[in-house]
């Protein structure tokens, strides 16, 4: 392998078409990085539209007549007021873009693919020519959702859930349109193709874990990162098949005339409801959709964040110098709640009719589920103990993400129960729960994940004020924003609503959506110190040596940036991964690769 | 480094209060459009008033559970903030690698563990089984109506005096006439009422069968800790009571996203004091007659 000769490849073999894992993770991280903020920008939009129900854009909505012309604006923002169609819409499209091409792409694409290969010492990952099919499908996928805003009716607005009959009978296709061109078919389309591209790289995953780690490293001496992505690929590759069978019935039932989600005698605006011109044929249940869908979406929370533990597990070991506390624990607890993740989809449907002994057991497995959550948390904490903890720009992130996931975890107790869920289902308490653990958690963590391999992805380091500047603003909006949802959704608001004063109960909780909206939009004008910074550093950051945070694991003894085959010698592992402070050194690190103290 | 902490601290708490007072002064008066009528109780940032007799029971988990909440996390918020000044690197302090004999955190699981079992068996299953299953039986003289969603309004269907549903079929709709497509030739349906308000009677159960013309939507009364998704193609049972004390004006709402005007899917929900109340309201009700039908 060392002596392998890589011949020099043109420029499109080596960053278009690349087949180099390091290449691929950082296309997926700048590609993801984007729908994030694309993803982010449609919920400022919608942010305004529930702070001031039914008042006209100011800036945002003069700028996008300008850019998308006036017939769009007619359709879906006359006078810079948007419609409820056009809310629904950026509501779902803001789900389905944060979670399919925002945090699943960055934390599995970007830092799996990236990371994961170094840290095993391959030299690449097992198929590299499936992982970059695996990029170009989810760069397909994203494409297509998209172009869906573009075609007439805009893009899906059935919730990012897409539960039929709605979705099956929203946005027929218009008159001299074809048959797929409607949001919410290219978005089953779009879910195909990034289903097919999760699929494609979780193979790749788990074959490289199992076959290319580097001698002496065994299972239990893999950083928790590794860990975490193993259990992560398995998920994918479990869950997802059904919500791409799911995917493809509904198409079906969209533009086939099958029924499999439909049951007969629908009757919409009191006229027969059609598909495609015809009679629905009837015979289906809607809630087989809902079990399918949740048969992933339930496994895709753990997906969003089980990497997002492993960076910060990373950074905490890192930064106090010490050994993680109970890393068997830690392991075990993640392979535990991976399995769990399997059986627990049906709580997020106590409201479609459940009888007490379905409920029971569905509640019972959620609360099993919360046990390993609650001790990889408390072992991230006790891991502080007895530590010299540094507070570098990563860490911060990484220690703000502990009591932002607890909050987020906690507040899934009351959901996890069938009867508190009663008053709370479908409201905004939902909403700030599952944020809590996505927004504040694994996006945090996603950000101190960035701080922490810039150096190894450049061979630079990024700014550490505007990086402190950035963490402290991110870190007060994102509460400013999600900590009301807790009392909107105690107060009775639904989710979902393009005008929540409608009800008493919304009316009388409308100050605290002002106060989440300049939350949100203060979030935004906070992530310029990021973008300045990210940029900025790539070419005019410090220079740092290989190992900038004195680290053990073994990307960190790889060239900053690696090369093409990323290690001069293939690396041999002498020891666990998290050797700091060893007693008698006079360093207080000892690489995985070290064979003695140098 | 120290001061570094500090600052951040001061500046993390700093912005955090700023915003918690500022904030209130955005809100704006906001009232919600009513019915021609007054909605009854005062709503605000925490539970809303509750008129049943079994909401309490959700609420007593909903409170239990946050205390549990904040006791858990107040717990490792100490902890934690003990460990980031305590173990903050510093010239002469070292890391100590050795891992903690920790019993403190074995001993918190099992308490999470038994807290959740407790509530989990002690509340959760038997009062889902009460409010889900525990359907007044007919000594009890139970309310009856039907509760058909459609995009996008609630249609509350009541049997009339002979207490029979007229039979319903997609095939007799008629928006104009018919919106439930209650068959013309069925006797019993002669006397139904349809009408987009539930009345109701203080204190007397209601058992309602919700089912849906065209889309999910969920039948959610926040005042009655109700919430049922109406499914297109099942016809789900629901009941609930009302407390003596509780003659009002309520809300009810569409919980699950079911198109451009879900958010104004609304339905006015009127408890009467007594019987004759909810009567006089039905007999006025009552469709005038027209026999228009038999003459197309």
């Amino acid at each position: 392998m060392s002596g392998e000769h890589h011949k020099e490849l043109g420029f499109f073999r080596k960053y278009v078409f690349s087949v180099d894992h390091k290449v691929i993770g950082i296309q997926y991280g700048i590609t993801a990085l984007c729908f994030l903020f694309f993803g982010f920008c449609l919920i400022m939009m919608i942010r305004w539209q529930l702070a001031y129900p039914g008042e006209p854009m100011p800036l945002i909505g003069g700028l996008l007549e300008r850019l998308m012309g006036a017939k769009w604006a007619e359709e879906f923002m006359p006078g810079g007021r948007m419609t409820p169609d056009f809310y629904n819409a950026l509501g779902a499209m803001h789900g389905t873009i944060m979670i399919f091409l925002g945090v699943v792409p960055l934390l599995v694409g970007a830092f799996g693919n990236y990371v994961m290969p170094l840290q095993i010492g391959a030299p690449d990952m097992a198929f590299p020519k499936i992982n970059m099919a695996s990029y170009w499908c989810f760069a397909a996928g994203g494409v297509i959702m998209l172009s869906s805003f573009l075609v007439p009716g805009g893009a899906a607005n059935s919730g990012w859930t897409s539960y039929p009959p709605l979705s099956a009978i929203a946005q027929p296709p218009a008159a001299g349109w074809p048959i797929l061109f409607s949001g919410q078919t290219l978005w089953l389309v779009g879910m195909v193709a990034l289903i097919t591209s999760s699929l494609l790289g979780s193979v790749n995953f788990i074959v490289t874990i199992i076959q290319l780690r580097v001698k002496g490293l065994t299972m239990f001496r893999l950083p928790f990162f590794v860990w975490a992505q193993f259990v992560t690929s398995f998920l994918l590759l479990l869950a997802f098949p059904p919500l791409e069978a799911a995917g493809v019935l509904q198409l079906m039932d969209r533009v086939a005339g099958t029924s499999f989600f439909l049951p007969e005698g629908l009757v919409v605006s009191g006229q027969v409801a059609m598909v495609q011109g015809r009679e629905i044929a009837g015979g289906g249940n809607p809630l087989l959709w809902q079990h399918l869908f949740w048969f992933l979406a339930h496994p895709e929370v753990y997906v969003l964040i089980l990497p997002a533990m492993g960076i910060v597990a990373e950074i905490i070991a890192n930064n106090t110098r010490k050994p993680l506390w109970g890393y068997r624990a830690l392991v075990y607890s993640t392979v535990f709640l991976g399995f769990m993740s399997f059986i627990v989809w049906a709580h997020h449907m106590f409201m479609t009719g459940m009888g007490t002994s379905i409920s029971a057991f569905f509640a019972t497995t959620t609360m099993i589920i919360s046990i390993p959550s609650v001790i990889i948390l408390t072992a991230l904490i006790i891991s502080l103990y007895n530590g010299a903890i540094r507070f570098t720009t990563p860490m911060l992130f990484a220690l703000a993400f502990l009591p932002m996931f607890a909050i987020g975890g906690l507040t899934g107790l009351p959901l996890g129960l069938p009867v508190s869920d009663i008053p709370l289902h479908d409201t905004y308490y939902v909403i700030g729960h599952f944020h809590y653990v996505v927004a504040p958690g694994t996006i945090l963590a996603i950000f101190g994940g960035i701080y922490y391999w810039f150096p190894k992805i450049t061979g630079r380091k990024m700014n550490d004020t505007l990086g402190r500047l950035h963490f402290v603003f991110t870190f007060i909006c994102m509460n400013v924003v999600f900590m009301p949802m807790f009392f909107q959704g105690l107060a009775g608001v639904s989710r979902r609503l393009f005008d929540q004063t409608q009800y008493s109960w919304g009316a009388a909780v409308q100050g605290w959506t002002i106060t989440s909206s300049w939350g949100a939009w203060m979030l935004g004008v906070a992530q310029i110190f990021f973008f300045i910074n990210f940029f900025w550093s790539i070419w005019g950051g410090k220079k740092v040596s290989n190992n900038p945070w004195e680290a053990t694991t073994i990307e960190w003894s790889a060239p900053s940036p690696p090369p093409h085959g990323n290690f001069a010698t293939e690396p041999v592992v002498y020891r666990g991964p998290y050797e700091y402070s060893v007693p008698g050194m006079s360093k207080d690190f000892f690489p995985q690769t070290a064979v003695t103290e140098a | 480094m120290y001061r570094n902490l500090l600052r951040m601290l001061i500046l993390v708490i700093g912005g955090c209060a700023l915003m918690a007072i500022v904030s209130p002064a955005m809100a704006q008066d906001a009232t919600a459009p009513s019915f021609d009528v007054e909605i009854t109780g005062t709503y605000g940032p925490f539970l809303p008033p509750d008129v049943s007799t079994t909401g309490h029971q959700s609420d007593l988990l909903i409170n239990t559970l946050h205390w549990f909440m904040g006791v858990l996390f107040v717990g490792w918020g100490i902890f934690f903030v003990y460990c980031l000044v305590k173990f903050r690197q510093r010239p002469g302090h070292k890391a100590d690698p050795k891992p903690v004999k920790a019993k403190v955190s074995k001993y918190a699981e099992i308490v999470v563990a038994v807290f959740e079992a407790a509530l989990l068996v002690g509340l959760s299953i038997p009062v889902w089984a009460e409010v889900k299953e525990g359907f007044p039986t007919e000594e009890e003289n139970p309310q009856h109506v039907r509760v058909v969603a459609e995009q996008f309004a609630w249609n509350f269907h009541y049997p009339g005096p002979d207490g029979v549903f007229g039979r319903a079929g997609p095939q007799f709709i008629d928006m104009a006439s018919n919106i439930l497509g209650i068959d013309p030739d069925d006797e019993h349906g002669a006397d139904d009422i349809v009408s987009g308000e539930l009345h109701v009677v203080a204190g007397r159960p209601v058992i309602a069968d919700v089912t849906s013309k065209d889309v999910i939507h969920s039948f959610s009364i926040p005042v009655l800790r109700l919430k049922q998704d109406v499914i297109p193609g099942m016809r789900i049972p629901v009941w609930f009571n009302t407390k003596d004390d509780s003659a009002g004006n309520y809300e009810v709402a569409c919980a699950q996203l079911c198109g451009n005007n879900h958010y104004s899917m609304r339905a006015l929900m009127v408890i009467h004091a007594t019987q004759s109340d909810v009567d006089a309201w039905l007999e006025s009700a009552k469709p005038e007659e027209f026999d228009e039908d038999e003459f197309d």
